[in-house]
């Protein structure tokens, strides 16, 4: 008989050694990308987030790594151009980077090595999803996943457009987007994400929210004591806050890491296409369809009359056509 | 060598004089403008379809979401030609001409039909003149954010915050196209004996005399020179 698994609350644990049931699953959906009025579920899963503490990260890539090995996607071999980036970008197949920055601090002449491990913020105001135009390629669970169901994905690169992170990758083998599925197939049978497992220097932790927000205050508090006088957490709420966050030394200076984006949100523009461009043009285009087309059939026709008729007869026989009467 | 017409092409000619009927367009202007025509409606519709999910299940005359994604832009780029070839046609006589102002300062009268109100025309009336250089203008339009947020020729090379103004300028424009695209089918057909100009490549004398004269004068001027040049 099979158990149902729990909510994970840790990455740290050893999966059971009898096989469980998921414990989330398509009934669990809050949101679906091109679909209006999803029905909502009856029950509200625990919020659950990563937490990557940036102060903490060693820089060894083991998470990328375990991304690789879990997702089984196989990154192309690279070439080394003198930088730790590896792979230079996020691909179809690394959905997951460590992206390095070298910065001088001003305050104390140190140069300070900031390692971010980049990937899906897991947006609870996904941009992705807004912009998406294929139904169902992109849901989000009541838990706060989003995820990318990729036999509904039509490729078109519309989530890039709509990512306030930059963060999906087309593949130009399937043509389908890919990104961090936050280890949803792992999630849903009590384990943690796959990277968080893997970090040796437990840089990644994993649970719900609301734990993580509170271990994030205890690694801010620790910071603080440590002179980072500007240590906080990164859970930006312009996209109603996120399920991957960060615990950063400089939280008043997100750029400085690798261009983390300072107050992320939704752009206006992707948020006016998909908004009033397409209410107002679908209307114009119906009403002028349905107009022109009544207008059509029940107005009478710009019709040739018998004396146009007999004008261009006279014309091109050489007579005066504006001379009435029978000639 | 003879000077250029002012208000016809070289090759329109008086096709028959009992009853009259004038050649508007040679067939190879008219494979071309369906050419045009047809690529636009497919435009539209698998356009349509990933514009708004309510109408995505338009994707399905394609050959499903995936389908419609590759073909949408390779038929942009064929309509991108075709029309581009049409322009090389149709844009001398589609110059804006004193008699342009006139006729539109009457636009009551063009809608009432009242064309003996209006002024005398050559090949094209200002609303033709209209949805010539509106498509002219759009479609450059379409093609420049087209390319700009076509995925698989583009995608690594265009800035995402560059792809966000296109995707809306591309809408934009698409929805003004198709405004624009419904005027001018409307026009077609409101104004009785229009249509065969594209599909037989003739109109009758009565149809030139009344929407087109400078035009209809100008190839019967031509045309009743006789033998004798």
């Amino acid at each position: 008989m099979n158990d149902m698994a729990n909510s994970p609350t840790t990455a740290a644990s050893n999966p059971p050694v009898q096989p469980t049931e998921a414990y989330f699953d398509a009934r669990d959906v809050v949101r679906i990308s091109a679909t209006r009025n999803v029905p909502q579920p009856d029950r509200q899963l625990e919020k659950l987030a990563k937490l990557i503490d940036v102060s903490k990260c060693i820089g060894c890539k083991a998470c990328q790594s375990a991304c690789v090995e879990w997702n089984d996607t196989h990154p192309a071999v690279g070439e080394n151009v003198g930088v730790y980036e590896n792979p230079h970008d996020l691909t179809p197949d690394m959905f997951t980077l460590m992206r390095f920055a070298e910065w001088e601090n001003p305050a104390t002449n140190d140069l300070e090595w900031l390692i971010r491990k980049d990937g899906c913020m897991h947006c609870e105001d996904p941009g992705c999803l807004k912009a998406c135009p294929a139904p169902g390629a992109i849901v989000q669970y009541s838990n706060g996943i989003v995820d990318f169901i990729k036999d509904n994905c039509i490729g078109c690169g519309y989530c890039v457009t709509g990512c306030p992170f930059d963060i999906p990758r087309i593949s130009q083998t399937d043509h389908k987007s890919y990104k961090c599925t936050l280890c949803s197939d792992r999630v849903a049978v009590g384990q943690g994400p796959a990277c968080a497992k893997a970090c040796p220097t437990q840089a990644i932790v994993f649970g719900t929210k609301a734990d993580m927000q509170a271990h994030a205050e205890t690694r801010i508090e620790d910071l603080k004591s440590r002179g980072y006088e500007n240590a906080g957490l990164y859970d930006p709420a312009g996209v109603g806050g996120t399920h991957v966050m960060y615990v950063l030394h400089h939280a008043d200076k997100p750029g400085i890491y690798n261009d983390l984006p300072e107050n992320p949100r939704i752009s206006p523009v992707v948020e006016g296409w998909k908004g009033v461009t397409k209410t107002a043009g679908l209307a114009a285009i119906g009403l002028a369809a349905v107009g022109a087309t009544l207008h059509g059939l029940l107005a009478r026709g710009n019709e040739v009359e018998e004396h146009d008729i007999e004008s261009a007869d006279k014309l091109v026989k050489g007579q005066d056509p504006d001379e009435g009467g029978h000639v | 060598m003879a000077p250029r017409p002012h208000y016809s092409e070289p090759g329109d000619r008086l096709e028959s004089v009992q009853p009259v009927e004038v050649s508007r367009y040679r067939g190879f202007t008219r494979a071309n403008h369906w050419v045009t025509a047809f690529s636009l409606i497919a435009l539209a519709l698998s356009g349509l379809a990933l514009f708004d999910p309510a109408l995505y299940f338009l994707t399905g005359l394609f050959g499903g979401g995936q389908m419609t994604r590759w073909i949408h832009p390779i038929i942009g780029v064929v309509l991108f030609f075709s029309f581009a070839l049409m322009f090389i046609q149709l844009w001398r006589l589609n110059m804006p001409k004193p008699e342009d102002t006139t006729w539109v300062a009457n636009i009551g009268d063009v809608v009432k039909g009242r064309e003996e109100n209006l002024p005398e025309l050559g090949k094209y009336n200002a609303g033709q003149k209209f949805v010539f250089w509106a498509m002219t203008g759009l479609i450059i339009v379409l093609i420049v954010s087209g390319v700009m947020i076509w995925q698989q020729v583009a995608g690594h090379l265009v800035s995402v915050p560059a792809r966000r103004i296109a995707v809306l300028v591309h809408a934009l424009a698409a929805v003004a196209i198709i405004l624009v695209f419904i005027m001018h089918v409307y026009a077609a057909i409101w104004t009785r004996g229009t249509l065969r100009a594209m599909t037989r490549g003739t109109v009758t004398g009565g149809w030139a005399w009344r929407h087109h004269r400078k035009w209809l004068r100008e190839i019967a001027s031509r045309d009743n020179k006789g033998p004798a040049e």
